[in-house]
């Protein structure tokens, strides 16, 4: 067949395609990396563009975080999506390892929650008592944002509402409202409409659209949110890179790994604090 | 019916046989009992009233419709080409246009070539070679089709109103060529509302009435007898003025 | 108005900066939304020529389908490519989840049925034009239907830019068979939802900007392409001569 401009034509798309089709394919699921499932407050605190250059230095493995709510991390790694899974839930974590899901499961560092309102502080909960402000806030029917998403910062705030007496579950607060959302997207319903949420530190300060907020409770011992990491079991998913995983692992919980979380600052301040083996 | 002696008729076997061919769309009848031959040397022009069956019997001995009753016969194999009365060309060149009726109607490679020069000179657009088809003015754009015919040799052309819609010079330059091609061996089949061209180009007129092959005859015949059927000769009647 | 005004001239700086993270992002972007349509446009085009030919019972079902996935959306359609690609999934073995060759493969099937079903109309309509005359020349159906194509190669065009629009644009799919992973799987789409969701709003609508400029620019250059190889060629397809 000499018929020159159809077969041009197929003929030119056909090289297009393969051309960027190639050129969009890197390496395959073999090659010198890891998936690790985290959460999207860990990766918007900017911690990852800190630790992983210093990990890939001393290892030569790059890391790819798929950044999730915690609960949606850890039913990736669940379906062996993942190598390696850190977040900050110790109860759900936990779970997951009991489940044969997870290797041991090694604490790293923790960061804190804080409660961030609206300067003015209609509810009168500034302080360092975050049962006490949920209190007030609840009894004085001020807006308030939950995150609603099952992560681990919405759990925690549930934590705390049941210890300030009330259960979300059963009867919400006059103001309280839920947008299945993530920390970015909380605070910026709160910035808008001038309500109270829970969030964690480190998204707090990367946070850039703050309208009046301010941070309104800190230093409650109770806002300690308390991070792990777990290599995915190869039992149930045998194509994990286990070795290359453990290896994340290991370094995260070593002095140097520790080293480099608490080097991590924004505008000076430090945001996690190394707690392995303690 | 040709009124050929036996042993000339003889020779010259059908290329084309329509056996009691009737065509159906849905519970219309288009055509009904049509029996009709085709010989080389035959000139035919088709003629009757508009939705008398004119282009659907050309479809239908196109082997573009396949009968709902009756039969087509072809005797070996021949090569058709079918011109219309606006023709379609595709958005390429002129000589790309001629590439692919070669293409579609399986010419060897090795003769594409010579025939599409041999078309285009025959037609008079060897100038217009590398134009785009659709550039071309209507009667350039129908001697492309017929230059798109000339070029696979066929054995017979059908033609549905190939000048209706041609201003007179151009009707003029096509009907020379149709005329040409005739002289040249080609089987003419053409449907015309113009009884003036059908006397200047045919030597067969087929009437058509409502679906029905009412009259078959020389083309002298058709035009000076006085025993025609009737509704032919009202036909002819009406026409006549605008030759 | 000021972040309006504020996201102006942010996208300036990233454009002028050369912003050593932005032009992986756009350039991946790019690739990975062309490569769908490039695919799409082999099997879309098949598929809708074929369509606008074959006769079989169920044939108006078909298409009544065909038309009804135009409005896929793109987050249903990462969602059913996540499962089929995870590996508790049946394709888990190939092992292309979080990569950009899963994005392609998502944005190919959302952009199939949209070619497929513009293609179908294109031919149809040219049909009507010349389907006679191809097949008094000897082409058969499907034959003609892709002649027909090719000769009706400008409105083609405008089908594939609008499948590269529509896969360009998406973030719903990308995002969850692509994860969103930093210098690996991140595209613009998904950079301005990242951009967005932590409140760095003149940054988002920067981005925004950019994928916007970019996108321009491709119609540019395919318009120039058309102007020059279409003398003669109009514009639309069966437009009479």
């Amino acid at each position: 067949m000499d018929l020159n401009f159809l077969t041009l034509r197929r003929g030119a798309l056909a090289l297009l395609g393969t051309i960027t089709l190639s050129a969009g394919l890197p390496v395959l699921a073999q090659g010198n990396f890891i998936v690790m499932a985290s959460t999207t407050s860990t990766e918007q605190s900017g911690l990852f563009g800190h630790l992983l250059p210093a990990f890939k230095a001393a290892t030569g493995t790059d890391v790819r975080v798929v950044a999730l709510g915690t609960g949606q991390a850890l039913d990736t790694a669940r379906r062996g999506d993942a190598d390696i899974v850190f977040v900050h839930d110790q109860a759900a974590e936990e779970k997951f390892v009991a489940d044969g899901f997870g290797l041991k499961r090694l604490p790293v560092m923790y960061n804190d929650f804080v409660l961030i309102g609206p300067a003015a502080d209609p509810a009168k909960a500034r302080g360092k008592d975050i049962v006490a402000a949920l209190q007030k806030v609840a009894a004085s029917g001020a807006p308030f944002v939950s995150r609603g998403d099952k992560s681990g910062t919405h759990a925690a705030e549930l934590r705390y509402w049941k210890t300030a007496g009330t259960d979300i579950a059963t009867t919400k607060p006059a103001g309280y409202k839920e947008c299945g959302c993530g920390m970015g997207p909380a605070l910026n319903i709160a910035a808008s409409t001038g309500a109270y949420v829970l969030a964690d530190r480190g998204t707090w300060l990367n946070f850039k659209n703050r309208a009046d907020l301010a941070v309104l409770v800190e230093g409650d011992n109770r806002l300690f949110n308390q991070y792990g990491v777990m290599v995915v079991n190869p039992a149930k998913h045998p194509h994990v890179k286990q070795a290359l995983a453990q290896g994340f692992a290991d370094w995260v919980v070593s002095p140097a790994g520790q080293a480099s979380i608490a080097a991590y600052k924004i505008g000076g301040e430090q945001l996690f604090f190394p707690n392995a083996g303690k | 019916m040709t009124g050929l002696p036996p042993a000339v008729a003889a020779v010259a076997a059908p290329l084309l046989a329509l056996q009691g061919a009737g065509v159906h769309f849905g519970a219309q009848a288009a055509l009904r009992d049509i029996t009709l031959q085709i010989r080389r040397g035959d000139r035919i022009a088709l003629v009757g009233a508009n939705g008398s069956g004119k282009t659907t019997l050309l479809r239908l001995l196109n082997g573009l419709l396949a009968p709902s009753s009756g039969s087509r016969l072809a005797t070996g194999a021949p090569v058709t080409a079918m011109l219309f009365q606006r023709p379609f060309l595709l958005h390429f060149s002129v000589r790309r246009n001629l590439q692919l009726a070669l293409w579609l109607a399986r010419v060897p490679a090795a003769q594409r070539g010579v025939r599409l020069d041999d078309a285009l000179r025959r037609v008079g657009l060897q100038a217009m070679a590398d134009r785009p088809a659709r550039s071309l003015s209507g009667g350039q754009q129908q001697r492309l089709a017929l230059a798109r015919a000339w070029a696979v040799q066929p054995d017979i052309l059908f033609l549905d109103e190939p000048t209706a819609s041609l201003d007179p010079s151009a009707k003029r330059e096509v009907e020379a060529l149709i005329d040409d091609f005739g002289h040249a061996g080609m089987a003419l089949v053409m449907s015309t509302h113009n009884l003036g061209q059908a006397k200047r180009l045919a030597n067969r007129v087929l009437y058509l009435d409502a679906g029905r092959l009412l009259a078959d005859l020389p083309v002298d015949d058709f035009f000076h007898r006085t025993d025609l059927p009737p509704e032919a000769a009202q036909f002819l009647k009406g026409e006549l003025p605008w030759t | 108005m000021n972040t309006f005004s504020e996201s102006f001239s942010v996208a300036l700086g990233l454009i002028t900066q050369g912003d050593a993270t932005l032009w992986p992002i756009v350039a991946l972007s790019l690739r990975v939304s062309a490569s769908a349509c490039a695919l799409g446009a082999g099997a879309g085009l098949l598929l809708g020529a074929w369509l606008a030919v074959a006769r079989f019972p169920g044939h108006a079902a078909v298409v009544g389908v065909l038309n009804t996935l135009l409005a896929l959306p793109s987050v249903v359609v990462g969602l059913v490519v996540y499962l089929l690609l995870s590996r508790s999934g049946p394709l888990g073995s190939w092992g292309i989840l979080f990569t950009p060759t899963a994005m392609v493969v998502a944005q190919t099937i959302l952009v199939v049925p949209l070619i497929a079903a513009l293609a179908r109309q294109l031919v149809a309509d040219a049909l009507r034009e010349g389907g006679d005359e191809l097949a008094a020349m000897g082409a058969g159906k499907l034959l003609s239907a892709l002649l027909l194509l090719a000769h009706a190669r400008l409105a083609v065009l405008t089908v594939l830019l609008t499948a590269f629009g529509r896969a360009v644009a998406e973030v719903g799919a990308v995002m969850i068979v692509g994860g969103n992973i930093a210098g690996v799987t991140r595209v613009m789409t998904t950079a301005i939802a990242l951009e967005t969701s932590k409140g760095d709003l003149p940054l988002a609508l920067a981005l925004g900007l950019v994928l916007l400029g970019v996108v321009g620019l491709v119609n540019l250059a395919v318009g120039l392409v058309q102007r020059r190889g279409g003398a003669g060629v109009p514009l639309a397809a069966g437009a009479a001569a």
